[in-house]
């Protein structure tokens, strides 16, 4: 339990430290060993779990168990390697000119911030707090959205706050409504939100009540998730924000959001008994895989591009949510960690490329294999790794997910087939001459730090090739906590 | 249901509900950026009363503490940071032309006939002396989403934004008389770094494109450059 408390204490008092320093060239020192500090609690916390099973905490107030403690895990990590990033990134970014150092200590506040935000709403007991974490993430990033305070970048974080506001907003009223349900059935008046509880009494909530809520909560938190239709902001907080903020927007908030909505799923089945909230889901998430498919032809910024492409993921995640059941379930948790690594993994080789280039116009990146092998070569694994080649961890889960489908719905692989297709070619036709051909004249030189980069990238593979043994019961607790019963 | 077989305190109730929503439609109505932040002060006032109005007939005084907080909160704290901010921006006497007023007015009615039909299974069930307050509420939420929409200045869609919070709060204080104390303290934390931060952007959006005219905000699309 310890160890949770130093998970959140780390980054918290990080953001209060990092608000204070003013002094810039140390903040980055200070951001990156405040994320070993919590990866290391993060990692004491998972190994604490593994011996011992679900935690609860004294005053109920926090709850880990398979389901959430990968993804903390994952979190803490990605967190890490982003802030190794952030240094020379950011640090150039002042050199041009783009922040100044008030800005700086805006970016490096803000973004231990964003990684409480996200690990208080991961380890809550509390759906309440679920709500509140997760709303203040939006608070946390919305500044760093227009930190180049372009008209851009305004616009953008205009849109994400008013659109993520009133979409939370949606959940909001959901989360009101499990509480009402749950009052008429759980003695305690005061207990009513908290999930520990709640599971237990999921069958007997009022079924009209939690239909109702469940619509709310899918509109509220699918639109944290980056669900098509309500999915607008998303590019353009990604394309506009500086990109390690897009690295942990697209690999951490989406997850955590679709973690709150799979949450919700769990007590709405049981009190519903019918698929309803599945083939909801399954509508949403075929709907934003579809049509970010089509997308991503269509762009002409590479980080518009590759948000699509999280819209994409998203979809097929909250898809296989939907579709229920061990396999497909098994297969969108396994999706989540390599959807993430890959994709922050990318956003970083993009915020490189995008520095050599010194724009974020597709048609004018060229030859990076040329300019900066390590970074062309990494763009060109990953993205390789995001459109599911063989023998990278997203081919793996994909197969997972679409045998689930085969099995139970047969028609609509062909659906997901042309849409994985259609990705395919709209990532590739956008890579291919930005990796290959004639660099331009004017290429930076820009300091680039790609461990992290080959890290996520050969963590990928390896889930690829095989998943350890830890993190496959895990996945399979999970699933079985899920769905009832588990794959292994 | 017949109004005079109700009870006192359930009349009261009712009242205050009903005038909450229609501070609602007032909301939507009002084109002087002044008065619409004197509506939501009104709407804030209200809220608070119906507060207090169910901690006495439910005696569960936990929600003199939410009072207090709406209290302090709307009717105080986030109308006058308003009105310093459009004072300082000089907008305070701006009167702002509304799209097809009367359209936006139907559809908010539309919006609260829609309300009560989808928590009809709600009403039906509640055993509570607030029976259909529920379906206000969501109309309230439903009504600040139409204002965000239907509005082009920066200050109405704030003020839309904290309308439909209050109709949050109100569904929480009707159908569950509250959350719990600490989901609660965080919901208001919440609202008053949003409101903050929505002043930090106004600023920022003037000194952009020199008014606060969002419609102005269009650079980003997906066609191709």
């Amino acid at each position: 339990m310890i160890a949770l408390y130093f998970t959140l204490l780390f980054p918290f008092s990080g953001a209060l430290l990092l608000g204070l320093i003013g002094h810039w060239k140390s903040a980055k020192y200070v951001n990156m060993t405040i994320c070993w500090g919590t990866l290391i609690a993060a990692f004491l916390l998972a190994l604490d779990v593994f011996e011992k099973g679900p935690i609860l905490s004294s005053g109920k107030l926090f709850y880990i168990d398979a389901f959430n403690v990968y993804l903390i895990l994952l979190n803490a990590f990605v967190g890490l390697t982003t802030s190794i990033f952030s240094g020379p990134y950011m640090s150039h970014e002042r050199d041009i000119g783009r922040v100044g150092d008030k800005r700086m200590r805006l970016y490096h506040s803000m973004f231990q911030g964003f990684l409480f935000t996200m690990l208080a709403a991961l380890s809550t007991n509390n759906l309440g707090i679920l709500w509140v974490s997760i709303e203040a993430a939006t608070l946390t990033t919305v500044l760093l959205v227009s930190l180049y305070r372009t008209h851009e970048s305004i616009e953008a974080g205009w849109k994400y706050f008013i659109i993520c506001g009133v979409g939370i907003s949606q959940a909001l009223f959901g989360t009101i409504l499990v509480y009402f349900a749950s009052a008429k059935v759980i003695p305690g008046h005061e207990d009513g939100l908290l999930w520990t509880v709640l599971q237990t009494y999921a069958a007997h909530m009022d079924k009209g009540v939690m239909a109702l809520a469940f619509v709310f909560l899918l509109v509220g938190y699918g639109t944290k998730v980056g669900l098509v239709p309500l999915h607008n902001w998303l590019p353009d907080a990604h394309s506009e924000g500086p990109t390690p903020m897009s690295a942990i927007l697209s690999g951490l908030l989406l997850n955590v959001a679709l973690y709150a909505l799979v949450r919700f799923k769990m007590l709405a089945d049981p009190s519903l008994g019918n698929h309803l909230a599945g083939n909801l889901m399954m509508g949403f998430g075929m709907l934003s895989f579809s049509v970010a498919g089509i997308l991503l032809h269509r762009q002409y910024d590479i980080k518009r591009m590759f948000s699509y492409s999280s819209i994409e993921h998203m979809g097929l995640m909250t898809f296989a949510f939907g579709i229920g059941g061990p396999l497909a379930t098994f297969g969108a948790l396994l999706h989540m960690i390599v959807h993430s690594l890959t994709k922050s993994a990318i956003f970083v080789t993009v915020g490189h490329a995008s520095q050599i280039a010194g724009t974020q116009v597709i048609s004018k990146i060229r030859g990076l294999v040329r300019s900066n092998p390590a970074v062309g070569w990494s763009l060109l694994l990953g993205t390789c790794a995001i459109a599911g080649f063989p023998p990278f961890g997203v081919f793996t889960s994909e197969f997972l997910l679409f045998t689930a489908t085969i099995k139970s719905y047969p028609w609509l692989v062909l659906p997901l087939l042309v849409g994985l297709a259609v990705a395919f070619a709209g990532l590739f036709r956008n890579i291919q001459p930005m990796v290959f051909g004639e660099p331009p004249e004017n290429q930076r030189k820009v300091p680039v730090n790609m461990w992290p980069v080959f890290i996520h990238l050969a963590l990928v593979l390896w889930l690829g090739l095989a998943i350890p043994t830890v993190l496959a019961q895990w996945l399979n607790q999970a699933t079985i906590m899920i769905v009832g019963q588990g794959v292994l | 249901m017949l109004i005079a077989s109700l009870s006192m305190p359930e009349q009261v109730t009712l009242t205050l509900s009903a005038l909450i929503l229609l501070s609602s439609f007032l909301l939507l109505a009002q084109v002087r950026v002044d008065s619409l932040i004197n509506t939501f002060a009104l709407q804030g006032l209200l809220l608070f009363s119906a507060t207090l109005a169910i901690a006495f007939i439910s005696g569960k005084y936990d929600l003199l503490i939410s009072a207090a907080l709406t209290l302090g909160l709307k009717v105080i704290f986030i109308p006058s940071l308003l009105r310093r901010l459009i004072i300082r921006l000089d907008i305070h006497r701006e009167i702002e032309v509304l799209v097809k007023p009367s359209l936006v007015m139907l559809f908010g009615g539309g919006l609260v006939l829609f309300s009560y039909y989808v928590s009809l299974p709600i009403t039906e069930l509640s055993l509570l002396s607030t029976r259909n307050t529920i379906a206000i509420s969501l109309a309230v939420v439903l009504i600040g989403m139409l204002m965000i929409i239907s509005r082009r200045k920066a200050i109405s869609q704030v003020i839309g934004f904290m309308s439909m919070e209050n109709g949050l709060f109100f569904a929480a204080v009707v159908s569950t008389f509250g959350m719990p104390m600490v989901v609660e303290l965080g919901i208001a934390f919440d609202v008053l770094v949003a409101v903050i931060l929505f002043g930090v952007f106004f600023f920022h959006i003037r000194a952009e494109i020199g008014s606060l005219d969002t419609d102005r905000l269009n650079r980003l699309n997906e066609v191709d450059k």
